[in-house]
């Protein structure tokens, strides 16, 4: 099972390396990292996708608590949460395939942002199946260039 | 400097600098003069360490800093020494080495610090920051080599930096869990003008460890052991860290229960006393092997379930037992195998609390079947006129009095030693292992008789382990310290040669040490008298002569090739499939 920790960690030269180093010696298994900065400029906060067990989330939390660099862990699949990906996506377009790629777009409440003569830059927001959904729209079109940020998220408000 | 916080002893209160500003010496200046203020505050004594280039800065402040500097022959042995010092004083350990090659010869001597939970400061030398990253000359990305192997480490960017991560350092290394932490320092750090030398309150908001166990699992633990019928305490290196060795004494004499220990764990419970089953694992007692099998109640106190007592095999461990886990690390409750009673804290704490809660089982039946497991299988020798290693080792016992300290290299000598040397207390046997370091017990001895000048160490070692660190023999004649080399010398490496004897046919495979040298003549050429040894008769009479002779003394002992080490747990098999007992 794919379970999503919040890694509250300090914003330091080399964090990353000690993070991913646990992963890589525990056998941990990463499906997504994404690493930003919070509203405190010495705190990053990383958010991990990470595949396996209970037990074995246990002790992935465990041991990223024993590092000196972390603040906090929460696994954020335990509660209720927006979780966001954000893709770039290049779609190959052709003078009648446009129209329909740009509904397309539209549909999934996406945006053009840059736009050439044989092809569309996209850009769309949403879960991560939302944006795995697009993409299997957009192949038969020819996808020339893919970015996702992996996924990001916060806990729903108690109210 | 030693203060109680909570009921705790913190080996280094945070706070103190702060509220007696008399007693801190540090004075603006450059960033070597600043560390060593910082260190001599710190409470430091004795650093080993090996200067190079990009210390040297550092080594001229250290002609004037009242901290004692002991050179050896070889970086590994600065490290190995630092973590010998700190398991027999109880203090942290400093070692230092220059960048590049002197940094890497300490990585070994770090994960073996690591994996025994031993804390020790290291500085390490590093090229000037503006040379970083630039495969400049001598340099290796240290911290990050070591991340895997370091409770945490700094690299220093800012000299400013020193007084703060100095006096952090320490405290992550010596409370908690203690452990390894790596201090970086770039030649132009250690050079550049600091000035204000006074350390900061330490305050680490991500760095937290309980110390004291959770009542109601505490009371839960009492209930279990009332009610057990079977009950087995099975007592490991968080025991003798903590401090814990003479309230678990009191627990298992009160609660008239049987105990169990691990490699890391000799000296909690003295050798003989009648409670005490042996060591458990792999090439432990019989009885204690099989108490651990057969129990009801497993009171795992200061252990970690390393392979060699589960053998790997968890679901085969102990699993007639509820599991009470008491360890000051989180992350090792349910790591290895499932806990019914898990409880977070310092082992001394724990174990203080639930003696005062603690109500005697009634299991004469149980006391009944381990008396004739002892009875039945002892832990015993084939006495049949050859230099048996367990002689060597029982005569050492007498001769030696209660008070030696015993440090081993790997092979085995060292479990030999952990069978039949007899253990009185706590930080008296000191081991590589977690990491099974050969070229471990020469430099822990160097580091123990600098801890305690005063009193008697032996080096137990096997002629393939002394060679990894021989040239030691140098910086003993320097200090003057008056090791008793105890050398148990087979012309094999031993324990590679008993697993190619039980479970590779016989085909010995580069395992002969065919050009040893004549090590008595080796010892002489550095000073150092020996005395060779060939028949059971002579070894008294030999041990008894090197204690009278004041300085270091080798004696080699020639033994079989052809010993082995038994018990034995096949490795991967379960307890119940030990060799050399017929159970």
């Amino acid at each position: 099972m794919l379970h999503t920790l919040a890694v509250l960690v300090e914003n330091n030269p080399g964090v990353l390396a000690r993070i991913s180093g646990l992963f890589a010696r525990r056998a941990y298994n990463i499906y997504s990292l994404t690493v930003c900065q919070t509203e405190n400029p010495s705190i990053s906060l990383m958010t991990i996708v990470v595949e396996g067990d209970s037990q074995v989330i246990e002790q992935v939390t465990k041991q990223l608590h024993k590092l000196v660099v972390v603040h906090k862990v929460s696994n954020l699949s335990e509660e209720a949460v927006v979780d966001r990906e954000l893709a770039l996506i290049r779609v190959k377009v052709r003078s009648d395939t446009r129209l329909e790629v740009l509904q397309t777009v539209d549909i999934f409440r996406g945006r053009v942002v840059d736009m050439g003569r044989s092809n569309l830059t996209i850009e769309l927001t949403g879960d991560e199946d939302k944006i795995n959904a697009f993409i299997r729209t957009m192949r038969p079109y020819g996808i020339l260039e893919l970015v996702r940020t992996g996924k990001i998220a916060v806990a729903r408000s108690d109210n | 400097m030693n203060k109680l916080i909570d009921g705790t002893l913190i080996a280094r209160d945070p706070e103190t600098v702060w509220e007696d500003e008399e007693s801190l010496s540090a004075t603006a200046g450059i960033g070597a003069k600043v560390l060593l203020d910082v260190l001599a505050n710190e409470g430091v004594e004795v650093i080993f360490g090996y200067p190079g280039g990009s210390l040297l800065t550092l080594y001229d402040a250290l002609l004037d800093s009242p901290i004692r500097h002991v050179l050896p022959r070889h970086e590994q042995t600065c490290v190995h020494a630092a973590d010998a010092y700190a398991r027999i004083s109880g203090k942290v350990g400093v070692c230092m080495a220059t960048s590049g090659p002197g940094a890497a010869n300490l990585v070994t001597g770090i994960a073996n610090a690591y994996m025994d939970s031993i804390p020790i400061v290291i500085i390490t030398g590093q090229v000037p920051t503006h040379l970083l990253g630039s495969d400049s000359f001598q340099e290796v990305d240290i911290t990050g080599m070591t991340f895997p192997i370091t409770k945490h480490s700094y690299l220093v960017k800012d000299a400013e930096d020193i007084p703060r991560i100095v006096k952090e350092a320490f405290h992550i290394a010596g409370t908690g869990r203690p452990g390894p932490v790596l201090i970086d320092l770039p030649k132009n750090i250690i050079a550049a003008e600091v000035t204000d030398p006074r350390p900061p309150k330490v305050s680490l908001k991500s760095y937290k460890f309980f110390t004291k166990g959770n009542s109601g699992q505490v009371e839960e633990a009492a209930k279990a052991l009332a009610q057990s019928k079977k009950p087995v305490v099975y007592a490991g290196g968080g025991v003798i860290t903590s401090g814990a060795g003479p309230v678990l004494r009191e627990l298992i004499e009160k609660a008239d229960i049987p105990v169990v220990t691990t490699l890391m764990g000799i000296g909690s419970v003295p050798s003989g006393h009648t409670n005490l089953l042996g060591m458990v694992g792999m090439h432990g007692t019989i009885t204690a092997n099989l108490a651990v099998n057969d129990c009801d109640l497993l009171i795992a106190v200061g252990v970690r379930f390393d392979d060699r007592v589960t053998s790997g095999l968890k679901h085969r461990f102990a699993t007639k037992a509820k599991v009470i886990h008491i360890d000051i690390d989180p992350a090792e409750i349910g790591k290895v195998i499932r806990t019914q009673i898990p409880i977070v804290g310092d082992a001394r704490l724990v174990l203080e609390e639930l003696f005062q809660k603690v109500i005697p089982p009634d299991i004469p039946e149980w006391w009944e079947q381990l008396r004739r497991w002892q009875k039945e299988y002892p832990l015993q020798y084939e006495q049949d006129g050859h230099l048996n290693p367990q002689t060597i080792l029982e005569t050492m016992g007498k001769v030696g009095g209660e008070n030696a300290i015993v440090t081993t290299d790997v092979g085995q000598h060292q479990m030999w030693a952990a069978q039949f040397y007899p253990v009185r207390s706590s930080r008296q046997f000191i081991t590589s292992a977690g990491l099974g370091t050969m070229g471990f017990g020469f430099p822990a001895a160097i580091g123990a008789q600098i801890a305690k000048p005063d009193r008697l160490v032996f080096l137990v070692t096997g002629d393939g382990s002394f060679q990894m660190n021989i040239q030691e023999l140098a910086t003993t004649v320097q200090y003057q310290l008056p090791i008793k080399i105890i050398l148990m010398n087979n012309g094999v490496l031993g324990m590679v040669r008993q697993w190619q004897k039980m479970f590779y046919n016989e085909r010995f495979s580069q395992i002969q040490l065919h050009a040893n040298p004549d090590f008595i003549k080796v010892a002489e050429a550095y000073g150092i008298p020996g005395i060779r040894v060939e028949s059971p008769e002579q070894v008294e009479t030999a041990l008894q002569k090197a204690l009278a002779i004041p300085g270091p003394v080798l004696i080699d002992f020639i033994i079989s090739p052809d010993e082995v080490v038994l018990p034995m747990v096949p490795p991967g098999k379960a307890i119940t499939e030990i060799l050399g007992g017929n159970v």
